[in-house]
């Protein structure tokens, strides 16, 4: 009934070969073939951000995103941002601001936030609000998120002067 | 004085309680580590897929599974009948909740859907998605039958009686009153009128509702691996409605990715799942998706309430008289039942005023929706609404500015220990020093001004205040009392270990508030250790003392002494040890930062790791009679009041755009007395939080249905919720009247945002379109209903 798909990627750095149905989304085939659990399912229409991770370093919904269409892709994960250290000021930012509650939109949340301070450096708070907009939190209200976006903005900004 | 309860003694060693200090398992979620439910993979793990009503109402059939049962890697179908011979059936009532009444419900109907969305069949499979395959294939003979959908028609004559046994539709009504309310409107200077209406809505947490179940046969053991906030009760009714034994029952409870009350309930779905476990002899896997939860996780607030308040010439409240009727869906949900929110509603009207004469009516009615509960602030926002729409009511036909009218009827500080006209006993609220305060942080007169300069140039501002209360530290007259075994009492169990490090195990959850923060905490600073060296443990019927959990707003008020109390009283037992070890007197000696200090001088005498390696190795050593229980357990219910109410103010800053109706949320402001506070860092963050998810029920969220029962917009993409873009920056003030009922003094503060968020928006929109004589009362205040208002649109 369903079809398969010989797929090769990278997966936080590392080769990753596998069979996969057609029909699975990349959120499942992180949680499901990989492990990879940091990464969560939310809605699986696209709408809560929970799933985001990175393909050839954009990040992408991994529920609208099918495996077999991976092959020859780097997919980053919360997992393998974190071992890598590439976020660690912002994670730090998240804790320190209590800007994460029941913790299943931060992985998603953080790579977000990742990738508007790569893209703009010092956003307004407006700014921050309209690029984490497609993000669901329920329970901080956001302020708290957008606070620790905005610290880890200047604190990245008061590094580079001085360097 | 205790010097924990002493504000001086904040900077001393191991002072934690009362500082912003970060949550030790935040470093965990950050980095994708935490462990919710559909992270856990089991040997032999099945997964559950239901077949759900397509009906609001609709007598079930023949149900063939041959077409679904030919799939590869499908294992078995489930339908009523078979799990009826497994399940004892629930009737959610209580019976201090006099005259209620509700049908018997099964994990799965035996005859009848009586809702959209209610699981019928359950298909087990190697795969949730060959399930879902599986499930698309069932065929069930339904055949429709008329459904009672519209509440205001539920208790007419020519309404379908959904369950004929009951005789009605009704579920459970109640008046509250004091005083003559008829006098006083008839003596009235003024009285004020309006109906208003709140929507339909639901929790949408964002990890869904997941349950792993696991039956062993050899040893007869039931484990539940469960997103939940209460897993002793869960505990109880997996054993009372499987037949198992309690002691044979394990429920565990890792993260939870929130929960706001949608998470205390017992889903037929879920004991679907554990029974399936039991019959099956495997663990079973269901981790509901975002299209069923949006029809089967309890919905809340479907409220109509007609209101009306009198005042007298000089501006004084002198009586409040609402009408509330509430739709609760097919069922009064298990075991909290559905009646609460509505009962909660007759209570709370009016709560923060003084007046003599109190009249409230609920009206609770079945319906063909999916079925009500208990969600975060229960009553609470449509209490504060109707109230606070009324005050501003009554401001407006008195020519009262909104601050004013509300400084003159306001119960006032000082006036405590006081009972409220709804009945309700209060401790101690501080409503006009959290109103002082709220008018300072806000600077109120600039806002005024600029509102008006504004006005000018056609922009139209508007400012709302809502002060409200909050029911915080639920004893058992919330639902012991009615016969529901849940438990008003918490407990915490702290031990010593070896190398001087101490573990807190508490009945209370985590579902991402901090409760594991606050009470690392208060267990550091009641033993006298680094904070560092304190782990806590939560969520596990097995290793934790019994408790009632998280909800309620009862994790730091009762959780909490308990943990104080334990923790002091580990500190004595290892006290009695050192004196023993240096031959002192135990009131001589203190711990202070992981040593033994000499309590006056402060100097070290001896590390506690020195003493617990004593304790635990050389016991030998130590003199024989000696105790040497570096293990406390202590447990903490409240006795003197039912509750402890909570209060604080709020307001909205927000602007209409009279040409599209469209709502921009400028700022947002909340002074709140929760007692006293462990952690401000995390109170405010609730505080956030819970406005934020006031908002979304006030402007946005609305479980829209059609005149037959369907749900009409259950997907993320329709039932819009709070994003960030169209969220304002909240400014968090406090006020601390800590209660003399624990040692501790904290209240909750975990559904205060959310209690008064709504009746601040809906006061600062009609403030913004005061000048067209255009007013709302009904949420969600969508742009359709602003421009109907302004006569710009018809109300579909």
């Amino acid at each position: 009934m369903t079809r398969e798909v010989q797929v090769s990627l990278q997966v936080n750095g590392e080769a990753v070969s596998r069979r996969v149905e057609a029909r699975q989304h990349l959120i499942d085939f992180l949680r499901l073939e990989l492990g990879l659990t940091g990464s969560h399912a939310g809605c699986e229409h696209g709408v809560c951000g929970a799933c985001t991770v990175r393909v050839d370093g954009r990040i992408v919904r991994g529920c609208l995103v099918l495996a077999a269409s991976l092959d020859g892709t780097k997919v980053e994960t919360i997992e393998g941002v974190s071992d890598s250290e590439q976020i660690r000021d912002l994670q730090d930012a998240f804790i320190a601001r209590n800007a994460c509650q029941c913790g299943y939109c931060t992985p998603g949340m953080l790579l977000a936030a990742a990738a508007l301070l790569e893209a703009n450096p010092r956003p307004t708070r407006a700014e921050i609000r309209e690029y984490l907009a497609g993000n669901y939190c329920r329970c901080t209200g956001y302020h708290a998120i957008v606070d620790a976006v905005e610290a880890t903005a200047a604190a990245r900004a008061r590094g580079s002067r001085q360097d | 004085m205790n010097e924990i309860i002493d504000p001086s003694s904040v900077d001393r060693p191991n002072s934690y309680i009362g500082k912003s200090v970060p949550r030790p398992n935040a470093a965990k979620l950050v980095e994708g580590r935490g462990q919710y439910v559909d992270d856990i993979q089991l040997p032999r793990l099945l997964h559950v897929a239901f077949v759900r009503s397509p009906h609001a109402h609709a007598t079930i059939g023949s149900i063939d599974a041959s077409a679904a049962l030919r799939l590869p890697g499908v294992r078995r179908l489930f339908t009523g009948r078979e799990l009826a011979q497994h399940c004892e059936p629930w009737v959610a009532v209580l019976a201090h909740l006099k005259g209620m009444k509700s049908a018997p419900q099964l994990p799965l109907p035996l005859e009848r859907a009586t809702w959209v969305g209610e699981a019928v069949a359950a298909v087990v499979a190697d795969s949730r998605a060959v399930a879902e395959d599986a499930a698309a294939k069932v065929a069930i003979a339904y055949e429709p039958l008329a459904a009672a959908v519209d509440m205001e028609i539920a208790l007419d004559p020519a309404t379908i009686v959904i369950h004929p046994t009951l005789g009605d539709n009704l579920c459970f009504q109640r008046l509250n009153e004091a005083g003559k309310v008829e006098e006083a409107i008839a003596a009235a200077h003024r009285v004020v009128e309006a109906t208003f209406l709140s929507g339909r809505h639901t929790g949408a947490t964002l990890e869904p509702r997941s349950i792993l179940a696991d039956y062993n046969r050899a040893s007869g053991k039931l484990t539940v691996y469960h997103s939940t906030q209460a897993p002793h009760m869960m505990q109880g009714v997996f054993a009372k409605h499987l037949r198992l034994a309690e002691g044979d029952v394990r429920v565990i409870c890792s993260d939870v990715g929130g929960s706001y009350g949608i998470k205390v309930h017992v889903y037929p779905d879920e004991v679907a799942v554990a029974a399936i476990a039991k019959i099956m002899g495997r663990p079973i896997k269901f981790i509901a998706d975002r299209l069923e939860s949006f029809v089967s996780d309890i919905h809340a607030r479907d409220h109509r309430i007609k209101a009306r308040m009198a005042v007298d010439a000089k501006g004084h409240i002198t009586a409040i008289d609402v009408d509330d009727l509430t739709g609760i869906g097919p069922y009064s949900v298990y075991p909290r039942t559905s009646a609460v929110e509505g009962n909660q509603v007759v209570n709370l009207v009016g709560g923060p005023y003084h007046f003599a004469n109190f009249r409230a009516k609920t009206t609770v009615v079945f319906q063909n929706k999916t079925p009500t509960c208990q969600y975060r602030a229960v009553g609470h926002p449509i209490a504060t609404a109707v109230t606070e729409g009324l005050v501003d009511l009554a401001a407006e036909a008195l020519g009262l500015d909104p601050v004013e009218f509300r400084r003159r009827n306001l119960m006032k500080d000082g006036t405590y220990p006081r009972t409220s006209p709804a009945g309700m006993k209060f401790e101690g609220l501080s409503h006009e020093q959290s109103l002082d305060t709220l008018i300072r942080m806000m600077d109120y007169p600039a806002l005024r001004a600029e509102q008006s300069r504004l006005r000018a140039q056609g922009i139209h501002r508007g400012l709302g205040f809502a002060s409200f209360i909050e029911l915080t530290n639920p004893s058992p007259f919330m639902y012991g009392v009615g016969g529901a075994r849940i438990s008003a009492q918490d407990g915490c169990s702290v031990r010593i270990d070896p190398d001087g490090s101490v573990m807190a195990a508490t009945g209370v959850t985590e579902q991402g508030q901090g409760t594991e923060a606050i009470i690392r905490q208060i267990v550091a600073e009641a033993v006298g250790v680094p904070i560092e060296t304190v782990r806590v443990l939560t969520g596990d019927t097995l290793t934790t003392p019994y408790g009632g959990g998280t909800w309620a707003c009862r994790g730091a008020g009762i959780g909490g002494e308990a943990a104080l109390q334990a923790g002091l009283a580990v500190k004595q037992a290892a006290l009695t040890v050192a004196a023993a070890m240096l031959q002192a007197q135990p009131d001589a000696l203190d711990l202070s930062d992981g040593q033994i200090v000499d309590k006056h001088s402060r100097q070290p005498r001896m590390p506690l790791a020195e003493l617990a390696r004593i304790v635990y190795f050389r016991g030998d050593t130590l003199p024989p009679d000696l105790p040497r229980e570096l293990l406390q357990t202590r447990h903490f219910i409240t006795k003197q009041y039912p509750f402890a109410f909570t209060n604080g103010v709020q307001a909205s800053w927000l602007e209409v755009d009279t040409e599209t109706g469209m709502i921009r949320l400028i700022k947002h402001w909340c002074v709140e007395d929760c007692g006293r506070i462990i952690n401000p860092l995390l109170v405010d963050e609730q505080v956030r939080g819970g406005i934020v998810q006031g908002l979304g029920g006030a402007l946005y969220e609305h479980c829209l249905y059609s005149p037959t029962g369907q749900l009409l917009n259950a997907s993320m993409a329709d039932y819009l919720v709070p994003m960030a873009a169209e969220m304002p920056d909240i400014e968090v003030g406090h006020v601390e009247t800590p209660t003399k009922e624990s040692l501790l003094g904290a209240k909750g503060a975990g559904e205060a945002g959310t209690a008064g968020a709504p009746a601040a928006v809906m006061n600062a929109i009609n403030d913004a379109l005061k000048p067209f004589g255009a007013k709302v009362f009904a949420q969600p205040f969508t742009p359709e209903r602003i421009l109907a208002a302004l006569g710009k649109a018809q109300v579909r």
